[in-house]
């Protein structure tokens, strides 16, 4: 019985961990067909930015939620400005230039902070589940990726600038003819985006190493998680996180945790191969 | 491009290869041959995806899982046979096949090209992963170790057929390499040519209205992207043969190289990239000796600055300059 418990725990944290590394990139390449290969290296500056502010004597809490998606919201604003509105409806440049991104971000920051693994310890400590002992700090992920999916859909939904991404998502001259300045609004909503992927960065550093590569570990998963989930990007990721965290999570029980990545690229595959638009695509289409 | 300047131009690279084969063992150290074997090993990578991509249209961003595919099935079946004949046709196989079989999930799934980016990538990075985790004993294949982290160092290097004892000295497999880089290239400019080579270009001009002529888009593009897996093997056993295998070959950097290579030097060219390749190589060697400024980063600006300013690519602009300066000489 505590097994059990034990194993949906940690079934359910690798759905919220894949859940808040998805979520950014939902934004950007879900929204705004942005492929974003630096999607991963946001997350590491996040990372980065809680370990080194933490380091520096700022509060735990203020170092893992307030100060990342302020800093790699700002990147992305600059990256938005200087890179990536060049290319807007070159899909394949925009991936090919991000990529680049990528590793220019990789190479700077080991130069900077060096090739080594550094991170804090996850707070919050622990509890018992009978003989087992599961750490506090998985239940406040699993509650984040929860409460970050709700202010995502209630900004969409519920706000008039949500309104008026999406409007401009769907079709950016009527937005124009409307009065919005689609640019302002790309920007805003990449800015967004890089700014959720680096709180999911300054999430997972109690949790995962802080290395200048740690982004490679996420970017695959993120991307197979948003494009599986397909059309519908919330609802999309949401479904396709836990499908795909369930799958990976249990073979990681089995065998090991590289069978479990091996499992959810196989089982992606093959559902892309039923489903070719994504999950959304065939159901639930009318979701956010 | 009529048939008869496309035949000069493989009688040209042929003849420059014959004579890169006869002039640089003589020519270079040691040391400096192995590197440049390491260099025409990548330019044949560079060729497989100069050809699916630049001709078939197909972003493959995991060339590299076929490379080291390559590599690593030469490396385990020379090991246990104790002779290269036939670890060769098996380690051109194998890629092959994961090739035909990763692009019957994507090509019959309709995939459109950008996912198919991502999943190749993530095939490459899924089997980097595994790779590093094969360290110990319970990860052996017969007499080989996949040695995790460490790869296989001791890879046996190409021996004539059925002969075990004589192993090709580093000149001989520097020739190899080159020959199968000429042939490489002569194979990808000849199957364009053929019936089924014009399709597959049909297919990447305009999808659609291939399909709707009466092509089976779906068909070209596997075997394409089969052909493509079977030479980045053969990358993978000269490489093999140079270095060593180690899940570096599947790593995101390799990865990006390939891109980056094909992007540099020209899509929709085949000498192309096999110059971006050098060009290339020689830059990250040169940054390898600077200590100031990390690799990584160099060739990301590098990457960066290709895509927004010469998104042709240097061959078919170099070629456009020269075609509009002789016209002007011509009026």
């Amino acid at each position: 019985m505590d097994y059990a418990v034990v194993v949906a725990l940690q079934i359910l944290s690798g759905v919220a961990t894949l859940v808040i590394v998805s979520l950014g990139l939902a934004v950007v390449f879900g929204m705004m067909r942005v492929i974003n290969l630096a999607h991963g290296e946001f997350l590491m500056l996040g990372g980065y930015t809680a370990i080194l502010s933490y380091g520096h004597g700022a509060n735990l809490w203020l170092a893992i939620l307030v100060l990342p998606p302020i800093v790699v919201g700002l990147i992305g604003a600059v990256v938005e400005r200087l890179l990536i509105r060049r290319l807007y409806g070159r899909m394949i440049d925009t991936m090919l230039a991000t990529w680049g991104l990528s590793l220019a971000f990789i190479g700077g920051v080991t130069m900077l902070f060096g090739n080594s693994n550094t991170g804090v310890s996850a707070p919050l400590g622990s509890f018992e589940v009978g003989r087992f002992h599961v750490a506090s700090y998985d239940i406040f992920l699993m509650l984040a990726a929860c409460a970050l999916s709700a202010i995502v859909w209630a900004v969409l939904k519920l706000t008039p600038a949500g309104l008026i991404a999406r409007g401009t998502m769907q079709n950016a001259e009527m937005a124009a003819a409307l009065g919005v300045a689609p640019d302002r609004v790309y920007a805003i909503t990449f800015s967004a985006g890089a700014a959720l992927s680096g709180l999911a960065g300054g999430l997972i550093a109690p949790v995962a190493g802080v290395l200048p590569t740690m982004g490679t570990a996420y970017i695959a998963k993120a991307f197979i998680t948003v494009i599986t989930g397909g059309a519908a990007m919330l609802t999309g990721t949401l479904v396709a996180s836990a499908l795909l965290g369930t799958v990976s999570t249990v073979f990681t029980f089995v065998w090991t945790p590289v069978f479990g990545e091996v499992a959810l690229l196989v089982f992606a595959i093959v559902l892309l191969r039923l489903l070719p638009r994504g999950i959304t695509g065939r159901f639930l289409r009318r979701s956010l | 491009m009529g048939p008869s300047r496309s035949s000069a131009e493989i009688v040209a690279v042929l003849l420059i290869a014959l004579f890169a084969a006869w002039a640089l063992p003589q020519a270079l150290e040691l040391f400096a041959l192995i590197n440049a074997t390491v260099w025409v090993s990548m330019a044949v990578l560079a060729v497989s995806l100069g050809l699916i991509w630049g001709f078939g249209g197909i972003l493959c961003f995991g060339q590299t899982a076929f490379f080291g595919l390559g590599g690593y099935t030469y490396a385990v079946a020379s090991i246990n046979f104790g002779d290269t004949t036939w670890a060769v046709p098996i380690a051109l196989l194998v890629p092959t096949l994961v090739a035909a079989a990763l692009g019957y999930l994507m090509f019959y799934g309709r995939i459109s090209d950008v996912y198919m980016g991502v999943i190749t990538l993530t095939t490459t990075l899924i089997l980097f992963k595994f790779a590093n985790s094969t360290a110990g004993d319970e990860w052996n294949i017969g007499a080989s170790p996949l040695g995790g982290f460490n790869g296989i160092p001791g890879t046996p290097p190409l021996n004539w057929p059925f002969d075990p004892g004589d192993q090709l000295p580093p000149e001989q497999i520097f020739v190899v390499a080159v020959l199968c880089l000429a042939l490489c290239y002569a194979a990808a400019k000849l199957i364009l040519r053929t019936r089924f080579g014009r399709v597959c270009v049909a297919i990447k001009e305009n999808e659609l209205r291939a399909e709707l002529l009466g092509y089976d888009v779906r068909l070209h593009k596997l075997a394409l992207f089969a052909i493509g897996g079977f030479m980045a093997g053969m990358a993978g056993i000269l490489f093999a043969n140079c270095v060593f295998v180690s899940p570096t070959m599947f790593s995101l950097s390799y990865a990006g190289q390939v891109i980056i290579w094909v992007l540099v030097g020209g899509i929709g060219t085949l000498v192309g990239p096999v110059i971006g390749c050098m060009l290339i190589q020689a830059l990250t060697t040169y940054a390898g000796t600077l200590s100031s400024v990390d690799p990584n980063l160099l060739l990301g600006v590098v990457f960066m600055l290709a895509v927004v300013a010469v998104p042709k690519g240097l061959l078919p602009t170099a070629t456009n300059l020269i075609a509009r300066l002789t016209r002007r000489g011509d009026a």
